[in-house]
Protein backbone atom coordinates (compact mmCIF):
# COMPACT_ATOMS: atom_id res chain seq x y z
CA UNK A 1 0.00 0.00 0.00
CA UNK A 2 1.31 3.61 -0.92
CA UNK A 3 0.71 6.52 1.59
CA UNK A 4 1.59 10.23 1.21
CA UNK A 5 3.10 11.43 4.38
CA UNK A 6 5.17 14.31 4.53
CA UNK A 7 4.91 14.66 1.13
CA UNK A 8 6.31 11.55 0.46
CA UNK A 9 5.26 8.78 -1.06
CA UNK A 10 5.91 5.91 1.10
CA UNK A 11 5.20 2.01 1.48
CA UNK A 12 3.00 0.97 4.57
CA UNK A 13 1.02 -2.45 5.41
CA UNK A 14 -2.21 -2.76 6.04
CA UNK A 15 -1.84 -1.38 9.91
CA UNK A 16 -0.21 1.74 8.44
CA UNK A 17 3.25 -0.26 8.97
CA UNK A 18 6.23 1.29 7.31
CA UNK A 19 7.51 -1.42 4.76
CA UNK A 20 11.16 -0.01 4.20
CA UNK A 21 12.93 2.23 7.16
CA UNK A 22 14.88 3.87 4.18
CA UNK A 23 11.49 5.66 3.72
CA UNK A 24 11.72 7.09 7.38
CA UNK A 25 12.70 10.89 8.49
CA UNK A 26 11.95 13.17 11.33
CA UNK A 27 9.36 14.24 9.50
CA UNK A 28 7.50 11.43 8.66
CA UNK A 29 7.77 10.41 12.51
CA UNK A 30 5.85 14.27 13.22
CA UNK A 31 3.63 13.11 10.71
CA UNK A 32 2.87 9.88 12.01
CA UNK A 33 2.39 10.77 15.86
CA UNK A 34 -0.24 13.67 14.36
CA UNK A 35 -2.23 11.43 13.04
CA UNK A 36 -2.42 9.67 16.55
CA UNK A 37 -2.89 13.17 18.08
CA UNK A 38 0.87 13.10 20.03
CA UNK A 39 3.09 16.03 19.50
CA UNK A 40 6.66 14.30 20.17
CA UNK A 41 8.52 16.09 22.63
CA UNK A 42 12.60 15.48 22.88
CA UNK A 43 11.31 12.82 25.45
CA UNK A 44 9.42 10.93 22.48
CA UNK A 45 12.28 11.13 20.39
CA UNK A 46 15.04 9.52 22.83
CA UNK A 47 12.58 6.44 23.05
CA UNK A 48 12.06 6.67 18.86
CA UNK A 49 15.89 6.59 18.76
CA UNK A 50 16.33 3.53 21.19
CA UNK A 51 13.70 1.79 19.48
CA UNK A 52 15.05 2.48 16.26
CA UNK A 53 18.68 1.13 17.55
CA UNK A 54 17.64 -2.19 18.65
CA UNK A 55 15.51 -2.71 15.72
CA UNK A 56 18.62 -2.21 13.80
CA UNK A 57 20.58 -4.80 16.41
CA UNK A 58 17.97 -7.02 15.68
CA UNK A 59 16.76 -7.10 19.48
CA UNK A 60 13.56 -7.86 19.85
CA UNK A 61 11.09 -5.27 22.21
CA UNK A 62 8.73 -5.83 24.91
CA UNK A 63 7.67 -4.26 27.52
CA UNK A 64 10.32 -6.10 29.84
CA UNK A 65 12.84 -4.46 27.52
CA UNK A 66 11.68 -0.95 28.18
CA UNK A 67 11.56 -1.57 31.81
CA UNK A 68 15.15 -2.50 31.71
CA UNK A 69 16.12 0.17 28.74
CA UNK A 70 17.37 2.69 31.45
CA UNK A 71 15.72 5.42 29.00
CA UNK A 72 12.07 5.28 30.26
CA UNK A 73 9.74 3.91 32.79
CA UNK A 74 6.93 1.82 31.90
CA UNK A 75 4.56 4.20 33.25
CA UNK A 76 6.05 7.31 31.20
CA UNK A 77 6.29 4.82 28.25
CA UNK A 78 2.35 4.56 28.67
CA UNK A 79 1.93 8.15 29.40
CA UNK A 80 3.90 9.27 26.08
CA UNK A 81 2.44 6.67 23.53
CA UNK A 82 -1.25 6.48 24.93
CA UNK A 83 -3.48 3.35 23.81
CA UNK A 84 -0.70 0.67 23.50
CA UNK A 85 2.79 2.54 23.94
CA UNK A 86 4.79 -0.05 21.87
CA UNK A 87 2.40 -0.22 19.11
CA UNK A 88 2.01 3.22 18.64
CA UNK A 89 5.86 4.42 19.14
CA UNK A 90 6.85 1.56 16.59
CA UNK A 91 4.58 2.54 14.39
CA UNK A 92 5.76 6.17 14.32
CA UNK A 93 9.56 5.42 14.50
CA UNK A 94 8.84 3.35 11.17
CA UNK A 95 9.62 0.40 12.31
CA UNK A 96 7.64 -3.19 12.16
CA UNK A 97 5.13 -3.83 14.92
CA UNK A 98 7.04 -6.12 17.46
CA UNK A 99 5.57 -9.49 16.85
CA UNK A 100 3.96 -10.52 20.33
CA UNK A 101 6.19 -13.39 20.40
CA UNK A 102 4.46 -16.96 19.81
CA UNK B 1 36.08 -42.23 25.13
CA UNK B 2 34.47 -39.13 24.44
CA UNK B 3 31.65 -37.91 26.63
CA UNK B 4 28.51 -36.07 25.68
CA UNK B 5 26.32 -34.25 28.56
CA UNK B 6 22.70 -33.53 28.68
CA UNK B 7 21.22 -31.48 31.26
CA UNK B 8 17.92 -31.82 31.85
CA UNK B 9 16.00 -35.26 31.41
CA UNK B 10 13.08 -33.52 30.79
CA UNK B 11 10.64 -33.95 27.78
CA UNK B 12 13.39 -32.66 25.44
CA UNK B 13 16.49 -34.55 27.51
CA UNK B 14 15.01 -38.00 27.83
CA UNK B 15 14.15 -38.16 24.06
CA UNK B 16 17.96 -36.99 23.25
CA UNK B 17 19.32 -39.76 25.32
CA UNK B 18 17.10 -42.51 23.56
CA UNK B 19 18.02 -40.81 20.09
CA UNK B 20 21.45 -41.10 20.61
CA UNK B 21 22.19 -43.86 23.17
CA UNK B 22 21.12 -46.19 19.54
CA UNK B 23 23.18 -43.82 17.30
CA UNK B 24 26.50 -43.44 18.85
CA UNK B 25 29.01 -46.40 19.38
CA UNK B 26 29.09 -47.46 22.82
CA UNK B 27 32.30 -48.22 22.73
CA UNK B 28 32.88 -43.82 22.11
CA UNK B 29 30.75 -42.07 23.79
CA UNK B 30 29.43 -42.65 27.12
CA UNK B 31 26.24 -40.70 27.36
CA UNK B 32 25.31 -38.83 30.51
CA UNK B 33 21.90 -37.34 31.47
CA UNK B 34 21.41 -34.59 34.89
CA UNK B 35 18.58 -33.95 36.05
CA UNK B 36 17.27 -32.26 40.27
CA UNK B 37 14.48 -34.95 39.81
CA UNK B 38 13.75 -38.19 39.92
CA UNK B 39 9.92 -37.74 38.97
CA UNK B 40 9.51 -36.47 35.42
CA UNK B 41 6.27 -35.12 35.35
CA UNK B 42 3.69 -34.89 32.13
CA UNK B 43 2.86 -31.02 31.94
CA UNK B 44 0.56 -31.14 29.77
CA UNK B 45 -1.74 -32.90 32.62
CA UNK B 46 -0.98 -30.48 34.65
CA UNK B 47 -4.47 -28.85 32.29
CA UNK B 48 -6.35 -31.68 33.80
CA UNK B 49 -5.63 -31.77 37.43
CA UNK B 50 -7.20 -29.07 38.45
CA UNK B 51 -10.78 -29.98 36.95
CA UNK B 52 -10.11 -33.98 38.54
CA UNK B 53 -10.13 -35.21 34.62
CA UNK B 54 -6.41 -36.46 35.76
CA UNK B 55 -5.68 -37.94 38.79
CA UNK B 56 -2.01 -37.03 40.46
CA UNK B 57 0.03 -40.29 39.13
CA UNK B 58 -1.71 -39.84 35.73
CA UNK B 59 0.80 -36.66 35.61
CA UNK B 60 3.86 -38.17 37.23
CA UNK B 61 6.33 -40.60 36.68
CA UNK B 62 9.95 -42.14 38.08
CA UNK B 63 11.57 -40.73 35.30
CA UNK B 64 14.84 -42.89 35.10
CA UNK B 65 12.45 -45.54 33.49
CA UNK B 66 12.63 -43.58 30.62
CA UNK B 67 16.28 -43.09 30.21
CA UNK B 68 17.98 -46.19 28.55
CA UNK B 69 20.12 -48.23 30.80
CA UNK B 70 23.57 -47.31 29.16
CA UNK B 71 22.89 -43.89 29.72
CA UNK B 72 24.38 -42.55 32.79
CA UNK B 73 21.82 -40.94 35.28
CA UNK B 74 23.28 -38.54 37.55
CA UNK B 75 20.42 -37.38 39.88
CA UNK B 76 21.97 -33.32 40.95
CA UNK B 77 21.39 -29.86 40.67
CA UNK B 78 22.98 -27.94 38.14
CA UNK B 79 25.08 -25.15 39.80
CA UNK B 80 26.87 -23.57 36.50
CA UNK B 81 28.08 -24.47 33.05
CA UNK B 82 31.34 -23.68 32.13
CA UNK B 83 31.58 -23.81 28.57
CA UNK B 84 35.29 -21.98 27.86
CA UNK B 85 36.47 -25.30 30.41
CA UNK B 86 33.99 -27.91 28.57
CA UNK B 87 32.75 -28.80 31.76
CA UNK B 88 29.49 -28.70 34.23
CA UNK B 89 29.53 -28.06 37.96
CA UNK B 90 27.21 -29.60 39.97
CA UNK B 91 25.74 -29.40 43.61
CA UNK B 92 28.16 -30.66 45.80
CA UNK B 93 30.96 -29.81 43.76
CA UNK B 94 31.26 -32.31 41.39
CA UNK B 95 32.60 -31.53 38.04
CA UNK B 96 31.51 -33.35 34.92
CA UNK B 97 33.90 -32.81 32.11
CA UNK B 98 32.13 -33.01 28.00
CA UNK B 99 33.25 -33.20 24.57
CA UNK B 100 29.23 -32.42 23.04
CA UNK B 101 26.93 -30.63 25.68
CA UNK B 102 23.06 -30.15 25.04
CA UNK B 103 21.10 -28.03 27.16
CA UNK B 104 17.35 -28.78 27.75
CA UNK B 105 16.79 -26.93 31.17
CA UNK B 106 13.35 -26.22 30.10
CA UNK B 107 11.67 -23.24 31.38
CA UNK B 108 9.94 -22.78 34.81
CA UNK B 109 7.54 -19.98 36.08
CA UNK B 110 8.83 -16.86 37.94
CA UNK B 111 5.81 -15.24 39.87
CA UNK B 112 8.49 -13.27 41.45
CA UNK B 113 8.71 -11.23 38.42
CA UNK B 114 5.55 -9.56 39.32
CA UNK B 115 4.52 -7.12 41.92
CA UNK B 116 2.32 -9.23 44.47
CA UNK B 117 1.98 -12.09 42.67
CA UNK B 118 4.42 -14.31 44.74
CA UNK B 119 2.71 -12.47 47.99
CA UNK B 120 0.81 -13.64 50.86
CA UNK B 121 -1.71 -14.84 48.67
CA UNK B 122 -0.07 -17.51 46.58
CA UNK B 123 -1.49 -20.70 45.85
CA UNK B 124 -4.27 -18.92 48.44
CA UNK B 125 -6.55 -17.43 45.98
CA UNK B 126 -3.75 -16.39 43.36
CA UNK B 127 -2.82 -19.92 41.43
CA UNK B 128 -0.63 -21.27 38.42
CA UNK B 129 -1.47 -24.19 36.45
CA UNK B 130 2.37 -24.58 35.35
CA UNK B 131 3.54 -26.24 38.57
CA UNK B 132 2.56 -29.83 40.18
CA UNK B 133 2.45 -27.78 43.24
CA UNK B 134 -0.01 -25.15 41.45
CA UNK B 135 -2.33 -27.55 39.21
CA UNK B 136 -2.57 -29.80 42.46
CA UNK B 137 -3.38 -26.67 44.79
CA UNK B 138 -5.72 -25.31 42.04
CA UNK B 139 -7.84 -28.77 42.30
CA UNK B 140 -8.98 -28.39 45.72
CA UNK B 141 -9.39 -24.90 45.46
CA UNK B 142 -11.45 -25.50 42.52
CA UNK B 143 -13.40 -28.38 44.15
CA UNK B 144 -14.71 -26.02 47.15
CA UNK B 145 -14.90 -22.74 44.59
CA UNK B 146 -19.08 -21.62 45.28
CA UNK B 147 -18.83 -18.84 42.68
CA UNK B 148 -17.43 -15.22 41.66
CA UNK B 149 -15.06 -13.86 39.39
CA UNK B 150 -12.78 -16.09 37.92
CA UNK B 151 -9.86 -14.40 35.90
CA UNK B 152 -7.18 -16.56 33.58
CA UNK B 153 -4.10 -14.33 33.39
CA UNK B 154 -1.15 -14.06 30.73
CA UNK B 155 1.62 -12.31 32.37
CA UNK B 156 3.70 -11.60 29.65
CA UNK B 157 4.63 -13.57 26.34
CA UNK B 158 6.61 -15.62 25.55
CA UNK B 159 4.89 -18.97 27.86
CA UNK B 160 5.21 -22.50 27.18
CA UNK B 161 2.09 -24.24 25.68
CA UNK B 162 0.81 -20.68 24.61
CA UNK B 163 -3.00 -22.28 24.47
CA UNK B 164 -2.88 -23.66 27.79
CA UNK B 165 -4.63 -20.85 29.52
CA UNK B 166 -7.13 -20.56 26.92
CA UNK B 167 -7.80 -24.42 27.27
CA UNK B 168 -7.46 -23.76 31.26
CA UNK B 169 -10.47 -20.92 30.44
CA UNK B 170 -12.57 -23.54 28.48
CA UNK B 171 -12.50 -26.65 30.75
CA UNK B 172 -13.28 -24.32 33.45
CA UNK B 173 -16.96 -22.95 31.46
CA UNK B 174 -17.49 -27.06 30.91
CA UNK B 175 -16.33 -27.85 34.67
CA UNK B 176 -18.91 -25.06 36.23
CA UNK B 177 -21.60 -25.89 33.54
CA UNK B 178 -21.13 -29.29 34.53
CA UNK B 179 -21.35 -28.49 38.10
CA UNK B 180 -24.93 -27.06 37.28
CA UNK B 181 -23.23 -23.47 38.73
CA UNK B 182 -21.89 -21.84 35.40
CA UNK B 183 -24.68 -18.84 36.55
CA UNK B 184 -22.95 -18.33 39.51
CA UNK B 185 -19.02 -17.86 37.83
CA UNK B 186 -17.88 -15.36 35.97
CA UNK B 187 -14.66 -16.20 33.75
CA UNK B 188 -12.78 -13.36 32.47
CA UNK B 189 -9.65 -14.17 30.08
CA UNK B 190 -6.92 -11.81 30.49
CA UNK B 191 -4.21 -11.72 28.04
CA UNK B 192 -0.92 -9.00 26.61
CA UNK B 193 -2.02 -9.80 23.25
CA UNK B 194 -3.99 -8.28 20.80
CA UNK B 195 -6.25 -11.43 20.83
CA UNK B 196 -6.55 -14.68 22.06
CA UNK B 197 -3.91 -16.23 20.25
CA UNK B 198 -0.12 -15.15 19.04
CA UNK B 199 -1.12 -16.17 15.49
CA UNK B 200 -4.14 -13.67 14.07
CA UNK B 201 -5.81 -17.13 12.02
CA UNK B 202 -5.84 -19.34 15.48
CA UNK B 203 -7.10 -15.85 16.93
CA UNK B 204 -10.07 -15.18 15.18
CA UNK B 205 -11.32 -18.73 14.99
CA UNK B 206 -10.38 -18.81 19.50
CA UNK B 207 -12.01 -15.28 20.01
CA UNK B 208 -15.21 -16.64 18.38
CA UNK B 209 -15.18 -19.65 20.73
CA UNK B 210 -14.99 -17.47 23.63
CA UNK B 211 -17.45 -15.29 23.11
CA UNK B 212 -19.71 -18.46 22.26
CA UNK B 213 -18.83 -19.61 25.79
CA UNK B 214 -19.81 -16.34 27.16
CA UNK B 215 -15.99 -15.59 28.70
CA UNK B 216 -15.16 -12.23 29.06
CA UNK B 217 -12.25 -10.60 26.95
CA UNK B 218 -9.34 -8.21 27.93
CA UNK B 219 -6.53 -7.83 25.57
CA UNK B 220 -3.61 -5.61 25.41
CA UNK B 221 -3.40 -5.62 29.73
CA UNK B 222 0.13 -5.19 30.33
CA UNK B 223 0.22 -6.36 34.21
CA UNK B 224 2.03 -3.71 36.46
CA UNK B 225 0.96 -5.45 39.63
CA UNK B 226 -1.07 -7.74 41.78
CA UNK B 227 -3.21 -5.76 44.41
CA UNK B 228 -4.16 -8.83 46.55
CA UNK B 229 -5.16 -6.67 49.51
CA UNK B 230 -8.12 -5.77 47.01
CA UNK B 231 -8.45 -8.80 44.73
CA UNK B 232 -7.84 -7.14 41.71
CA UNK B 233 -5.30 -7.05 38.89
CA UNK B 234 -3.67 -3.37 37.25
CA UNK B 235 -2.04 -3.05 34.26
CA UNK B 236 0.27 0.16 33.35
CA UNK B 237 -2.69 1.71 31.72
CA UNK B 238 -4.33 1.56 34.65
CA UNK B 239 -6.82 -1.02 33.52
CA UNK B 240 -8.08 -2.73 37.18
CA UNK B 241 -9.21 -6.37 36.36
CA UNK B 242 -10.94 -7.69 39.50
CA UNK B 243 -10.69 -11.46 41.06
CA UNK B 244 -12.02 -13.76 43.71
CA UNK B 245 -9.98 -16.39 42.05
CA UNK B 246 -6.91 -15.55 40.17
CA UNK B 247 -5.22 -18.23 37.80
CA UNK B 248 -2.39 -16.95 36.23
CA UNK B 249 0.77 -18.01 33.85
CA UNK B 250 3.38 -16.06 35.85
CA UNK B 251 6.64 -14.87 33.67
CA UNK B 252 8.48 -18.41 32.17
CA UNK B 253 11.93 -17.89 32.25
CA UNK B 254 14.97 -20.51 31.52
CA UNK B 255 16.39 -21.79 34.82
CA UNK B 256 18.75 -20.00 36.81
CA UNK B 257 21.62 -21.94 36.26
CA UNK B 258 21.80 -20.39 32.72
CA UNK B 259 21.63 -16.75 34.30
CA UNK B 260 24.63 -17.89 36.59
CA UNK B 261 26.52 -19.00 33.83
CA UNK B 262 26.19 -15.58 31.91
CA UNK B 263 24.57 -17.92 29.12
CA UNK B 264 21.03 -16.42 28.17
CA UNK B 265 19.71 -13.61 27.03
CA UNK B 266 16.69 -11.51 29.53
CA UNK B 267 14.62 -14.06 29.94
CA UNK B 268 17.39 -16.89 30.89
CA UNK B 269 16.61 -18.58 27.17
CA UNK B 270 19.86 -19.06 25.25
CA UNK B 271 20.39 -17.65 21.98
CA UNK B 272 20.28 -20.57 19.62
CA UNK B 273 20.26 -21.11 15.42
CA UNK B 274 17.08 -21.56 14.73
CA UNK B 275 17.45 -24.03 11.92
CA UNK B 276 20.59 -25.76 13.61
CA UNK B 277 20.09 -25.95 17.13
CA UNK B 278 23.67 -24.83 18.09
CA UNK B 279 24.61 -22.29 20.18
CA UNK B 280 25.53 -19.35 18.62
CA UNK B 281 28.59 -18.72 21.02
CA UNK B 282 29.91 -22.18 21.45
CA UNK B 283 29.90 -25.24 18.71
CA UNK B 284 30.03 -27.90 20.32
CA UNK B 285 27.23 -26.55 22.47
CA UNK B 286 23.22 -27.43 21.24
CA UNK B 287 20.27 -26.41 22.71
CA UNK B 288 16.70 -27.98 22.59
CA UNK B 289 13.01 -27.43 24.03
CA UNK B 290 11.78 -24.71 26.19
CA UNK B 291 15.89 -23.37 26.91
CA UNK B 292 16.30 -22.26 23.42
CA UNK B 293 15.43 -18.48 22.30
CA UNK B 294 13.82 -19.89 18.94
CA UNK B 295 10.80 -18.19 17.62
CA UNK B 296 8.42 -20.89 17.92
CA UNK B 297 6.09 -21.80 20.44
CA UNK B 298 7.78 -23.76 23.94
CA UNK B 299 5.75 -27.40 23.49
CA UNK B 300 6.59 -30.78 23.69
CA UNK B 301 5.45 -31.15 20.41
CA UNK B 302 7.99 -28.90 19.28
CA UNK B 303 10.68 -30.62 21.35
CA UNK B 304 9.70 -33.97 19.58
CA UNK B 305 10.40 -32.43 16.25
CA UNK B 306 13.35 -30.77 17.28
CA UNK B 307 14.80 -34.03 18.72
CA UNK B 308 15.18 -35.86 15.12
CA UNK B 309 16.59 -33.18 13.40
CA UNK B 310 19.28 -32.46 16.44
CA UNK B 311 20.04 -35.87 16.51
CA UNK B 312 21.16 -35.87 12.51
CA UNK B 313 23.09 -32.39 13.29
CA UNK B 314 25.01 -34.29 16.27
CA UNK B 315 26.19 -36.95 14.11
CA UNK B 316 27.36 -35.08 11.03
CA UNK B 317 29.44 -32.76 14.01
CA UNK B 318 31.00 -35.54 15.37
CA UNK B 319 31.94 -36.73 11.69
CA UNK B 320 33.20 -32.91 10.82
CA UNK B 321 30.29 -32.20 8.20
CA UNK B 322 28.37 -29.08 8.25
CA UNK B 323 24.95 -29.03 9.79
CA UNK B 324 22.05 -28.77 8.00
CA UNK B 325 19.65 -25.92 8.32
CA UNK B 326 16.63 -28.15 8.50
CA UNK B 327 14.33 -27.10 11.73
CA UNK B 328 11.42 -25.14 10.38
CA UNK B 329 10.08 -24.35 13.47
CA UNK B 330 6.54 -27.33 12.76
CA UNK B 331 4.67 -26.90 16.33
CA UNK B 332 1.48 -28.26 16.32
CA UNK B 333 -0.92 -28.41 19.25
CA UNK B 334 -4.44 -29.78 20.33
CA UNK B 335 -6.66 -27.00 21.77
CA UNK B 336 -9.10 -28.34 24.61
CA UNK B 337 -12.36 -26.53 23.84
CA UNK B 338 -14.44 -27.83 26.48
CA UNK B 339 -17.21 -30.20 26.34
CA UNK B 340 -15.23 -33.25 25.47
CA UNK B 341 -13.96 -31.39 21.60
CA UNK B 342 -11.03 -29.80 20.69
CA UNK B 343 -9.10 -28.19 18.03
CA UNK B 344 -5.79 -28.50 16.27
CA UNK B 345 -3.64 -26.11 15.27
CA UNK B 346 -0.16 -26.46 12.61
CA UNK B 347 2.33 -24.15 11.75
CA UNK B 348 5.80 -23.30 11.43
CA UNK B 349 7.87 -20.29 11.37
CA UNK B 350 7.01 -19.33 7.70
CA UNK B 351 3.19 -19.97 7.85
CA UNK B 352 0.12 -19.35 9.63
CA UNK B 353 -2.24 -21.59 11.91
CA UNK B 354 -4.20 -23.70 8.68
CA UNK B 355 -7.33 -25.45 8.28
CA UNK B 356 -7.13 -28.64 7.12
CA UNK B 357 -6.64 -32.09 8.43
CA UNK B 358 -4.06 -34.11 9.74
CA UNK B 359 -1.52 -36.08 9.51
CA UNK B 360 -2.91 -37.45 6.54
CA UNK B 361 -3.54 -34.69 4.09
CA UNK B 362 -7.06 -34.48 3.21
CA UNK B 363 -8.77 -37.34 4.69
CA UNK B 364 -7.57 -36.36 8.62
CA UNK B 365 -8.31 -37.96 11.12
CA UNK B 366 -7.64 -35.04 13.06
CA UNK B 367 -9.14 -31.89 11.95
CA UNK B 368 -7.01 -28.22 11.99
CA UNK B 369 -8.93 -25.24 13.63
CA UNK B 370 -12.58 -26.46 13.64
CA UNK B 371 -13.87 -28.41 17.30
CA UNK B 372 -14.38 -32.12 16.87
CA UNK B 373 -14.86 -35.04 19.39
CA UNK B 374 -12.10 -36.84 17.52
CA UNK B 375 -9.54 -33.87 18.41
CA UNK B 376 -10.32 -34.17 22.20
CA UNK B 377 -9.51 -38.11 21.55
CA UNK B 378 -5.86 -37.03 20.22
CA UNK B 379 -5.32 -34.85 22.96
CA UNK B 380 -6.67 -37.44 25.44
CA UNK B 381 -4.57 -40.23 23.45
CA UNK B 382 -1.28 -37.58 23.44
CA UNK B 383 -0.63 -38.61 27.37
CA UNK B 384 -0.43 -42.47 25.96
CA UNK B 385 1.62 -41.22 22.94
CA UNK B 386 3.82 -39.27 25.19
CA UNK B 387 4.74 -42.05 28.22
CA UNK B 388 5.30 -44.31 25.81
CA UNK B 389 6.45 -43.45 22.26
CA UNK B 390 7.25 -40.00 22.48
CA UNK B 391 10.04 -40.14 25.33
CA UNK B 392 11.62 -42.84 23.88
CA UNK B 393 11.53 -41.47 21.04
CA UNK B 394 10.05 -43.86 18.78
CA UNK B 395 8.78 -42.18 15.98
CA UNK B 396 5.04 -41.07 15.65
CA UNK B 397 3.23 -42.65 12.67
CA UNK B 398 2.14 -40.60 9.73
CA UNK B 399 3.92 -37.39 11.84
CA UNK B 400 7.18 -35.77 9.92
CA UNK B 401 9.61 -33.28 11.76
CA UNK B 402 8.54 -30.51 9.07
CA UNK B 403 5.50 -29.37 8.48
CA UNK B 404 3.46 -31.08 5.58
CA UNK B 405 1.73 -28.53 3.38
CA UNK B 406 -0.47 -31.00 1.53
CA UNK B 407 -4.12 -30.75 2.46
CA UNK B 408 -4.14 -27.44 4.45
CA UNK B 409 -4.88 -23.76 3.27
CA UNK B 410 -1.75 -21.87 4.14
CA UNK B 411 -1.43 -18.62 4.39
CA UNK B 412 2.13 -16.93 4.83
CA UNK B 413 2.87 -15.10 7.49
CA UNK B 414 3.48 -11.51 6.99
CA UNK B 415 6.38 -9.68 9.56
C1 LIG C 1 0.09 -26.63 31.66
C2 LIG C 1 0.94 -27.07 30.51
C3 LIG C 1 0.33 -27.66 29.41
C4 LIG C 1 1.09 -28.07 28.32
N1 LIG C 1 0.46 -28.66 27.25
C5 LIG C 1 1.17 -29.09 26.20
C6 LIG C 1 0.55 -29.76 25.11
O1 LIG C 1 -0.67 -29.98 25.09
N2 LIG C 1 1.31 -30.15 24.07
C7 LIG C 1 2.66 -29.92 24.05
O2 LIG C 1 3.30 -30.28 23.08
N3 LIG C 1 3.29 -29.30 25.07
C8 LIG C 1 2.58 -28.87 26.15
N4 LIG C 1 3.23 -28.26 27.21
C9 LIG C 1 4.65 -27.89 27.09
C10 LIG C 1 5.62 -29.02 27.35
O3 LIG C 1 5.37 -29.65 28.57
C11 LIG C 1 7.03 -28.42 27.37
O4 LIG C 1 7.23 -27.61 26.24
C12 LIG C 1 8.09 -29.51 27.35
O5 LIG C 1 8.01 -30.26 28.53
C13 LIG C 1 9.49 -28.90 27.19
O6 LIG C 1 10.47 -29.88 27.33
P1 LIG C 1 11.92 -29.51 27.86
O7 LIG C 1 12.63 -30.79 27.89
O8 LIG C 1 12.47 -28.39 27.07
O9 LIG C 1 11.70 -28.96 29.33
P2 LIG C 1 11.14 -29.75 30.60
O10 LIG C 1 10.33 -30.93 30.19
O11 LIG C 1 10.50 -28.74 31.47
O12 LIG C 1 12.46 -30.33 31.30
C14 LIG C 1 13.46 -29.56 31.89
C15 LIG C 1 14.17 -30.44 32.90
O13 LIG C 1 15.39 -29.82 33.30
C16 LIG C 1 15.55 -29.98 34.67
N5 LIG C 1 16.39 -28.88 35.17
C17 LIG C 1 16.27 -27.55 34.89
N6 LIG C 1 17.21 -26.84 35.52
C18 LIG C 1 17.95 -27.72 36.23
C19 LIG C 1 19.08 -27.59 37.11
N7 LIG C 1 19.63 -26.39 37.38
N8 LIG C 1 19.59 -28.70 37.65
C20 LIG C 1 19.05 -29.94 37.39
N9 LIG C 1 18.00 -30.12 36.58
C21 LIG C 1 17.44 -29.03 36.00
C22 LIG C 1 14.15 -29.96 35.25
O14 LIG C 1 14.08 -30.61 36.50
C23 LIG C 1 13.35 -30.66 34.16
O15 LIG C 1 13.22 -32.04 34.42
C24 LIG C 1 2.49 -27.87 28.33
C25 LIG C 1 3.11 -27.28 29.44
C26 LIG C 1 2.36 -26.90 30.54
C27 LIG C 1 3.03 -26.28 31.73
Amino acid sequence: MKKMIAQREIDVNEEGYLLDFSQWNREVGQELAAEKNITLTDRHWEVIDYLQDKHHKEEALSIRGIKKSGVINVKEFYSLFPGGPLKVSTLIAGIPKPKSCI
Amino acid sequence: MKNLVILGAGTAGTMMANHLSKKLSKNDWQITVVDQHKTHYYQPGFLFLPFDIYTEDQVKKDGTKFVPKSVNYIQKKIELIQPEANSVKLEGGESLGYDILIVATGSTIAPDETEGMDGPMWHKNIFDFYTYEGAKGLRDKLREFEGGKLVVHITEMPIKCPVAPLEFAFLADSYFKNKGMRDKVDITYVTPLDGAFTKPRAAKALDYLLNEKNINEVTSFNIERVDYENNKIIDYADVEVEYDLLVTVPTNMGDSVIERSGLGDDLNFIPTHKGTLQSKEYENMFVIGDATNIPTSKAGSVAHFEAEILTDNILSYIKGDELEEEFDGHANCFVETGNGKALLIDFNYEHEPVEGTFPIPGIGPLRLLKESRFNHMGKLAFRWVYWNMLLKGVPIPFVPAKMNEKGKKLETVNS
